[in-house]
């Protein structure tokens, strides 16, 4: 800090005085200067980098990059993110051929990892780390230091007050120094005055405040690195053990390790949901509950349900519930009578009443009606609750199973599955399918209702639809250090910025002098860092106490003032006896 | 459960007779503080009291002899003297201006909007037992809630002893224009929970933001009127003549450097629990989505609210940056709680869209 050097040089008659006020409010906070003096620097290459990192380091600038940190977090919020929701990205880019490559081009699919996001808060946080740093070493001198003493002119001071006293000045002094201390000031006696000063802690929170948010930008960065995430969808009944080729989808943070995934594993028994029945809001979901099985390698099974917001937690790894669906359980059999097909096939919801799309999809056993090897795909809608036949389309009017029917089509020919391509299991790649014709030469359908099959024209087969009907509940599985990292550094960061914004940092002066007539002057004076109502009326509560100890002497006409005093403020016994 | 059901509905029905019957009282309320501006305006009481001459108190003797030679002694009487380049300009008097019939109106207008409160307040209770959880779940809960806490704010501050009346007709304003909005396009029938919200952070986290946000409010009038008194005095200072508005008006709000202070006070106090409200968020997406910060609109809004919050605070602590700056950061900070609230929930998708609108 530049200020002692300046008020030092500035030393002439008239300067004097607002010397010293300024060393009165010296380093009553760590606050940076403001640089006056806003030219480049005529210096070389050394003085341009001192200049920059100056600039950077200056509130000014560190206000104009919280500023650019808000503008450019708004694009994120307002156009589709591939870390967010990537099929909405896809959508837009379809809609917005044009815009997309502009887009593209400036990130702004990726607004929170783009190349500019990243500068302005990793300069916010150099410049954060700048200002820190020296702030730290000046408070760390400021705790070892003691407050300066008294300014020429008290008078000067946001809050003053004075009185005469028969008092010695050094009772005064006494009593001061033992009611500052008693009251938890840093108190010392200085230069015939007594000085003191209270609240530091508001700078420790300031700076605890702020290294905190340093702590949860590495936190954050860690789970980043670090964390892993996968889904998983199980059939009831069905299991999941958490290895990586069992993921339906897996992303990792660059740094992690596939080791690191925690050995344990769990079956879905039942996946419960109801809805609301009647009422306006009919179908509106009321509780997703997920009955699981789990254990870990040598451990005992265990049971835990899951809900939307109840993750499991296992080993660090949480499970949360996602969504759910259902899986109509189907047989097939090919012309020979075989059931070549029997499962569960989970179908994907297209609304809320969970109507549902998907595909089964019959690889391996199948012979037509002339025993050849073929494949058999069945195009499928489900809904948990039919209109009824004729009653409009086929879309589900209530999200329980009430009246659930199933819809199929059929294909036969080849899948195209074994081309090693990775292929979507709810869709049908149909270029190399024929469909079932019908007796009018329509594509082959039929709506079936619990228990019901259907014959596949040309005494292909048959489908049958069960009467059970298994519900599916899909999983992600996380994994993320770091969390607990974040939530310390959060609860730090509240409880210095309470510290920062609540606490007054203030000195108070005392000074007793030796009047003209003989008569002792108490001078009291307060400085706060911020202009505070406070501030006057707890100069005035202290000088009260010391009024107390140091009575008002009385006018030139004698009279017995002492007692009238004592009555008037009697002195706190407890607070004096605090002092040491 | 059918009777249930009937007693549910019959004390939703009750809880929206509630909110209009507090409507009703708001806009007599707000007739009454209109009345007291009138009455107020007509006061020459106000005028010269609002005369802006510098009050620099002087170092005074503290101690007074009575007749009789016995010396009463005072507590020591602290003097104050504000910082250099202030402009030490007196408060105004405020909406009654010291006029007798103005001021009856505005005890009147205060009773009223208490009155008004309590029944608003009961509106909100009842529907949260008709409801039987927080009474948070959509936009016309959050905002029936929201504009209860400002006026109990407000009135909090008036039962302090602070000077607030000012305050009372562009809050009742505003109060009567949320409800407006509440119950004619986010009305939305009493019901249960979707799932997701299932959660005691529900208490938590919608509480805390709800408060902040009315408090924050509460900030942002004091801030816009701060702009207009600071260039009433700043005209005035510079030896113009300000519009009849200001004289009128402005002249009987506190001074610019009174409404600049409580502006900052509301803003700095709240602002530790606007970060534990998103605190207390990410702690619930962690536990409701997979990841405490995901980004979603909702909460890449109430990070930018934070970050301009943040700029106010410190543009306050900046020399160049003190005063109307700030203050214009302050508005802008406010805007974009707002939009969090308004713009987010309706215009754009976000995972907090269940408010249901």
């Amino acid at each position: 800090m530049s200020k002692t050097d300046t008020t030092s040089a500035a030393n002439r008659a008239a300067d004097a005085e607002a010397a010293a006020e300024a060393e009165a409010g010296a380093q009553l906070s760590t606050a940076p200067q403001e640089e006056t003096s806003s030219g480049g620097p005529s210096l070389g290459p050394v003085g341009w980098v001192r200049w920059f990192w100056r600039q950077l380091t200056s509130m000014r600038v560190a206000l104009i990059l919280l500023f650019l940190l808000s503008l450019g977090a708004i694009p994120g919020s307002l156009i589709p993110q591939n870390g967010v929701d990537e099929l909405k990205v896809q959508d837009f880019k379809a809609a917005n051929p044009g815009l997309t490559p502009v887009y593209e081009k400036l990130q702004l699919f990726d607004v929170y990892s783009s190349v500019w996001f990243s500068a302005i808060y990793i300069l916010l946080f150099v410049s954060l780390i700048g200002c820190i740093v020296p702030r730290t070493w000046q408070f760390v001198g400021q705790l070892r230091g003691r407050p300066p003493g008294a300014p020429k002119r008290l008078t000067r001071l946001p809050a003053y007050t004075s009185w005469r006293t028969e008092a010695s000045p050094e009772q005064v002094d006494e009593a001061a120094l033992r009611l500052l201390k008693g009251r938890r000031y840093r108190a010392h006696a200085v230069k015939g005055s007594v000085a003191g000063e209270k609240g530091y802690l508001r700078e420790a929170g300031n700076l605890l405040f702020h290294i905190a948010l340093i702590v949860m930008l590495v936190a954050f960065a860690t789970g980043q690195l670090f964390k892993s995430e996968g889904g998983k969808l199980v059939v009831e009944g069905d299991g999941f053990s958490n290895t990586l080729p069992l993921y339906d989808d897996f992303r990792s943070g660059s740094l992690f390790d596939t080791d690191e995934l925690a050995p344990f594993s769990f079956t879905l028994d039942q996946f419960t949901g109801t809805y609301e029945p009647s009422g306006p809001q009919r179908g509106t979901p009321r509780t997703f509950e997920a009955d699981v099985s789990y254990s870990v390698p040598g451990g005992p099974d265990k049971k835990g349900k899951i809900k939307v917001n109840e993750p499991l937690v296992v080993e660090g790894t949480k499970v949360y519930l996602i969504s759910h669906g259902y899986a109509p359980v189907v047989t097939v059999r090919d012309a020979r009578g075989k059931a070549v097909f029997k499962g569960a096939v989970p179908l994907l919801p297209v609304d809320n009443n969970i109507t549902s799309t998907g595909v089964i999809k019959v690889m391996d056993g199948y012979r037509n009606a002339k025993g050849e090897k073929e494949q058999l795909g069945l195009p499928a809608f489900f809904v948990p609750t039919y209109a009824g036949k004729g009653n409009g389309q086929m879309f589900s009017q209530f999200p329980a199973l009430a009246f659930p029917a199933l819809n199929l089509g059929a294909y036969h020919g080849d899948l195209r599955v074994d081309g090693g391509l990775p292929q979507n299991v709810y869709q049908l790649d149909r270029s190399k399918l024929d469909p079932f014709k019908d007796k009018n030469g329509d594509v082959f359908k039929q709506t079936l209702l619990p228990g019901e099959t259907m014959k596949l024209p040309g005494g292909a087969g048959s489908v049958t639809f069960e009467k059970e009907i298994k519900e599916w509940a899909s999983f992600q599985i996380s994994q993320q250090p770091g969390n607990g990292l974040a939530l310390a550094g959060a609860i730090a960061a509240i409880a210095g910025l309470a510290g920062s914004l609540f606490i007054q940092r203030r000195r108070v002066w005392v000074r007793a002098t030796t009047g003209e007539d003989g008569v002792t002057v108490v001078e009291m004076a307060g400085l706060g860092r911020s202009e505070s109502a406070q501030l006057p009326e707890e100069l005035a509560g202290l000088a009260a106490r010391l009024h107390a100890e140091a009575p008002t002497a009385p006018e030139p006409e004698p009279a017995s003032a002492e007692d009238a005093a004592s009555a008037a403020d009697p002195a706190d016994p407890a607070d004096e006896g605090a002092e040491k | 459960m059918n009777l249930a059901a009937a007693t549910n509905a019959s004390l939703a029905e009750m809880s929206n007779v509630l909110i209009y019957s507090s409507m009703a009282v708001y806009t007599l309320a707000f007739l009454a503080h209109i009345a007291e501006w009138v009455f107020g305006s007509r006061s020459k009481v106000g005028r010269t009291a609002a005369a802006l001459t510098p009050s620099r108190t002087a170092a005074a003797p503290q101690v007074a002899a009575q007749a009789g030679g016995t010396a009463v002694l005072d507590r020591p009487k602290v003097v104050t003297r504000s910082a250099a380049g202030s402009r030490d300009v007196p408060d105004g008097p405020g909406a009654a201006a010291g006029d007798v019939q103005g001021d009856l109106y505005g005890r009147i207008a205060v009773s009223l909007t208490t009155l008004a409160f309590l029944v608003e307040a009961a509106g909100v209770v009842t529907r949260a037992v008709a409801v039987q959880r927080a009474p948070w779940g959509n936009m016309y809960e959050f905002s029936t809630t929201f504009s209860t806490v400002a006026v109990g704010a407000y009135l909090g501050f008036l039962l302090a002893k602070k000077d607030i009346r000012w305050m009372g007709l562009p809050l009742v304003t505003t109060v009567l224009l949320d409800l407006g909005i509440a119950t004619t396009w986010l009305y939305t029938d009493s019901d249960q929970l979707v799932p997701a919200l299932h959660s005691y952070w529900l208490w938590i986290h919608v509480s805390t933001a709800i408060f902040c946000g009315a408090v924050f409010y509460l900030g942002a009038v004091a801030t816009l009127l701060y702009l207009f008194r600071d260039s009433y005095e700043s005209k005035l200072a510079g030896g113009g003549s300000p519009g009849g508005f200001a004289r009128s008006v402005l002249e009987r709000l506190p001074a610019a450097a009174s409404l600049d202070k409580f502006a900052y006070r509301i803003n700095a106090a709240i602002f530790p629990l606007w970060t534990f409200t998103i605190v207390a968020g990410a702690i619930w997406a962690g536990d409701a989505w997979g990841r405490y910060w995901g980004w979603d609109a909702k909460e890449v809004w109430s990070f930018i609210t934070w970050v301009a919050y943040a700029a106010y605070l410190h543009a306050r602590a900046t020399a160049g940056w003190k005063g109307r700056k700030a203050a214009y950061i302050a508005l802008i900070a406010f805007g974009c709680f707002l939009f969090n609230y308004y713009g987010v929930n309706i215009f754009v998708t976000s995972k907090h869209s269940y408010a249901g609108v």
